[in-house]
């Protein structure tokens, strides 16, 4: 809800004493006036932080943010009232926090677009890094090994995942295997990254003894953190199907497999790919998992059971960890990594908006 | 599902099918082998740590790495890790409440939906690209804020010494910026529950809106900030790659947060060393993060037990 | 065509619970019969078992039988999914599928369960289905819009169109007006009449008043407390109920003395 400022104090317009219990201040600020202290806080700040030490935007935006607190305190205070001079400077706080916060997201951005954009070309995309040393080179290897491996990774989660979220939905009855499946799901939700990877070389130094590198090994690696993610998202789908869908078609002599295929599945479809495609996101940007079962290398392999296979994000840490000399070509690699990374990233996220805006089922006339 | 005593004449075999109806059949023994292969899963991550982290537990101290034995090796990482993670949670709880009640109570109802919209996106961010950021940008630009700490706050424990890019504190900020999102998703979503009726009863009494959330929201959505501050302790905990490339460890155990003296964590040292490691070090490593499995399962069934104490007490769950 | 339902000595518990107690009547073809009573009577609990829908519900079961002209519904190796395929139901709420157009609607019970049908075949069915549920006028323009943008006693008609699709011996309907406003319950009202003449109708309804225009025959269910089970008090023709029943309950029932 939104409670404009406006909304709460058109009641003080008036000449007419104030019924507040408070009863000291008997005047409102208008509206302008907080605009006004926030734009000379900031100005004072930054001239304030410029002057003492050098311009740097996160330092105004704190010593500005303070400025105004006491400011607007004081102004209210005389104005108004106490209590209102309160609640004045929490409405600061609270706005100045999170200004603060969209400061790390755009350095964030900025840093990765325009450090990634030198290195964003034709050549990047096509070529991957054997006997490359130096300039040149690119990270086609890496890209293909990631799409690989998150497409393995898909294959494997989302019809355990789905399949997994119908038994909760439609079969389990809050039984004890549901309940169990419920309690470890969530656990699975929290397990660190680099233990599932653990757990994927564990299980494979079973079979093909230790030591072994495989995209197959970082796909189970994934897999781990991806079915959680598509249970839970698909299970909260399933349980918005009206269970009056489900009446009507039992009713109309149709067995409950063809109920749950035909009627349940696709009237939440919309949600469940939005839920799949976000899984996808959370996990192609994986890297510790990947960096103790699949490793990396310079050329391109793009079969996941047959040895070491680069990927994106391990790609632009070893840019970073293990640079040859000279450094600047390898960091130039990594940012333009890092830049694709993000950009696969945020298209998976606009891709899981535009489904559930445009595939969600129809219920206009 | 009936049973009947009487005797009845045999079914007319208009209503029957003999027992079949395959794609029922399927479709269920489907639906509950993917549960049952999830919890065999989970079954096998433990049996398989535990295997592989065995030899590292029953080795002859001098063999483990660092040659004083198993305890002396974890111990130093479960201290970085529960530091890191502590510095992160204090950064990440006042903003996340602040930025969630900032979109939930004080933004404009249009631009509430598309700041939870970037937040989410956010929270997208790999966090390799957290690290390769604060390496770059974050840890430079706190060089001379931990220069000023230590000049004005050095009587305080934390700081003093010559400060580094690659500080405890640099860490924990950054990780403190990844699990903004998580938490502040978390406490929109609470705050966004707050009964109407309770925020409509304080304000028709002329409480200010501060005093409005001070009197309906927080109380409404106490444990609600909690579970998403476990969640993001959880997150922190676990988190690799952003320590793994930023933190600069040592063995040694200090208070004082702006130095490179502090020791690592044990997710970024598995991530650093494992490649590497063969033999006994890859015992140890997987005893590690056997050590870190179990930290963040507390942690998480902790978040967990509070949501479902919670949900228990409202009706409207 | 239509059936006549023959239920014996029927209980119907919810896990240890009993809901409906010793029912025995018989339901006659081509015939309207009304059930009424007081909240949780049990009077849709058993209306459910006629078609075992209420084995949807986990922990329910029946003891007795139900037989449809003669069949035992409840017999050893009886498929309900066949069953429900004689004995259709609408329900309370109008719940076309929402991801299907008018026609798919329609369609279902045929679609869903995979079976082939011819294109004109299908349009045929539509068209008499329609037709039959007093649809067909209002909708012929648009079969292809989804089901969902219909008004409520629209949507409602449209529900019963795609129970007489599957071709059903009896339609059982729970409250099927109780969702709609004045002109589109009567007719709903108006389109039972007709069904009748071809099919077993059996209704429940909260609405005496309803219960007295539409059915032949009256059933009331009764509970003598909370906690007990729900009986079938008096089962008789409609007027013999409304104006002269035999038991004390059904009259301070129906006079509104409680209910």
């Amino acid at each position: 809800m939104t409670i404009t400022e406006h909304d709460q104090d058109t009641t003080n317009d008036t000449d007419e004493p104030s019924l507040e219990a408070s009863g000291r201040g008997q005047g409102t600020l208008p509206e302008w006036v907080r605009w006004a202290v926030a734009a000379a806080s900031l100005a004072v700040g930054g001239l304030l932080v410029a002057f003492l030490w050098k311009v740097n935007i996160p330092f105004t935006v704190i010593v500005g943010a303070l400025i105004y607190v006491v400011a607007i305190y004081l102004i209210s205070r005389t104005v108004e009232s106490q209590r209102h001079a309160v609640d004045r400077v929490v409405t600061g706080v609270v706005t100045t926090m999170f200004l603060l916060s969209l400061i790390p997201l755009i350095s964030l951005v900025v840093t990765v677009v325009t450090k990634g954009a030198e290195r964003f070309d034709a050549q990047f995309f096509t070529y991957s890094m054997r006997g490359v040393l130096g300039e040149g080179g690119g990270a086609y290897h890496a890209i293909m090994g990631t799409l690989v491996i998150t497409g393995v990774t898909t294959l494997i989660s989302v019809p355990i995942g789905i399949f997994a979220a119908i038994y909760l939905v439609e079969y389990g009855n809050k039984n004890a295997i549901s309940r169990a499946l419920t309690f470890f799901v969530d656990v699975m939700t929290g397990i660190p990254s680099i233990v599932a990877g653990l757990f994927a070389v564990a299980l494979f130094t079973l079979f093909l003894g230790p030591g072994t590198r495989m995209g197959i090994i970082g796909a189970v690696a994934l897999t781990v953190l991806m079915i959680p993610v598509v249970v839970k998202s698909t299970e909260e789908m399933l349980r918005l199907v009206p269970n009056e869908l489900r009446e009507a078609s039992y009713a109309l002599g149709v067995p409950k497999w063809l109920t749950i295929s035909k009627v349940v599945l696709p009237t939440a479809i919309a949600g469940i790919a939005t839920g799949v495609t976000l899984a996808i996101a959370r996990v192609i940007g994986e890297t510790a998992p990947l960096l103790v079962t699949v490793g990396t290398t310079d050329s391109t392999n793009l079969n996941p059971f047959d040895g070491r296979m680069q990927t994106l994000p391990v790609y632009a840490y070893y840019s970073y960890a293990t640079p040859g000399i000279p450094r600047e070509p390898y960091f130039a690699r990594m940012w333009a990594a890092a830049l694709t990374l993000m950009l696969i990233v945020m298209a998976l996220n606009v891709i899981a908006r535009l489904i559930s805006k445009y595939f969600a089922p129809k219920t206009g006339r | 599902m009936s049973t009947s005593t009487q005797t009845r004449e045999p079914a007319a075999a208009e209503l029957t099918t003999g027992g079949r109806r395959f794609g029922d059949q399927i479709f269920r023994g489907l639906s509950t082998s993917a549960g049952l292969v999830i919890l065999t899963a989970l079954f096998l991550v433990a049996a398989f740590l535990l295997w592989q982290a065995w030899p590292a537990l029953v080795a002859d101290p001098a063999d483990v790495r660092g040659g004083k034995g198993l305890v002396h090796y974890i111990a130093p990482l479960l201290v970085g890790t529960v530091m890191a993670a502590l510095i992160a949670l204090l950064t990440a709880l006042p903003l996340s409440i602040g930025i969630a009640l900032f979109i939930s109570h004080y933004a404009p109802r249009r631009l509430a939906s598309a700041l939870g919209y970037l937040v989410d996106l956010l929270a997208a961010v790999p966090s390799v690209i957290f690290g390769l950021w604060g390496i770059t940008v974050l840890g430079p630009g706190m060089i001379p804020v931990q220069g000023g700490l230590v000049d004005y706050l050095g009587w305080l424990p934390f700081f003093g010494g010559t400060s580094s890019p690659r500080s405890m504190l640099v860490t924990g900020l950054v990780l403190g910026i990844m699990i903004l999102p998580i938490m502040t998703a978390v406490n929109r979503e609470v705050f966004l529950q707050t009964p109407r009726l309770h925020e409509e009863a304080s304000l028709a009494l002329g409480a200010t809106r501060w005093e409005m959330i001070k009197q309906a929201v927080f109380p409404f959505g106490k444990s609600g900030i909690i579970s998403g501050a476990m969640l993001g302790l959880g997150r922190a905990l676990g988190e690799t790659m952003a320590v793994a490339i930023i933190l600069s460890p040592s063995v040694r155990y200090t208070s004082v947060l702006n130095t490179s003296g502090n020791p690592g964590t044990i997710a970024a040292d598995i991530a650093l060393n494992f490649p590497e490691s063969s033999g006994i070090d890859v015992n140890t490593l997987v005893a590690s993060g056997l050590v870190l499995f179990f930290l963040t399962l507390v942690v998480n069934m902790f978040a967990r037990w509070i949501v479902s104490r919670r949900s228990e007490f409202s009706g409207a769950n | 065509m239509s059936k006549q339902i023959d239920v014996k000595d029927l209980n119907i518990y919810y896990g240890d619970f009993l809901a409906v107690q010793d029912v025995s009547t018989t339901i006659a073809p081509r015939s309207i019969t009304a059930l009424i009573g007081p909240s949780g009577c049990g009077k849709s609990t058993f209306l459910r078992a006629l078609n075992r829908m209420h084995e949807v519900i986990p922990g329910a079961k029946v003891k007795g039988s139900v037989e449809l002209d003669g069949q035992d519904m409840y017999g050893r190796g009886v498929d309900p999914v066949l069953v429900r395929r004689k004995v259709g139901m609408v329900f309370q709420k109008p719940n076309p599928f929402p991801t299907m157009s008018i026609k798919e609607n329609v369609l279902a019970g045929v679609k869903l369960n995979n079976k082939r049908i011819k294109k004109s075949e299908a349009e045929e069915l539509v068209e008499s289905s329609l037709k039959g549920a007093n649809l067909w006028n209002e909708v012929k323009d648009r079969l292809d819009k989804p089901g969902s943008g219909l008004s409520g006693g629209q949507q409602q008609r449209l529900c019963i169109a795609r129970t007489i699709a599957v071709k059903p011996e009896v339609v059982l309907m729970d409250e099927p007006c109780s969702a709609l406003d004045p002109i589109s319950t009567l007719a709903v009202e108006d389109l039972m009449a007709e069904l009748k003449n071809d099919y077993t109708i059996v209704i429940v309804t909260h609405n005496m008043q309803q219960a007295a225009r539409v059915s032949d025959k009256t059933g009331f269910f009764n509970i003598e407390g909370t906690g007990k089970p729900g009986k079938l008090v008096e089962y008789d023709e409609t007027s013999k109920i409304f104006n002269n029943p035999s038991e004390k309950a059904t009259e301070d029932y129906i006079s509104g003395r409680f209910g």
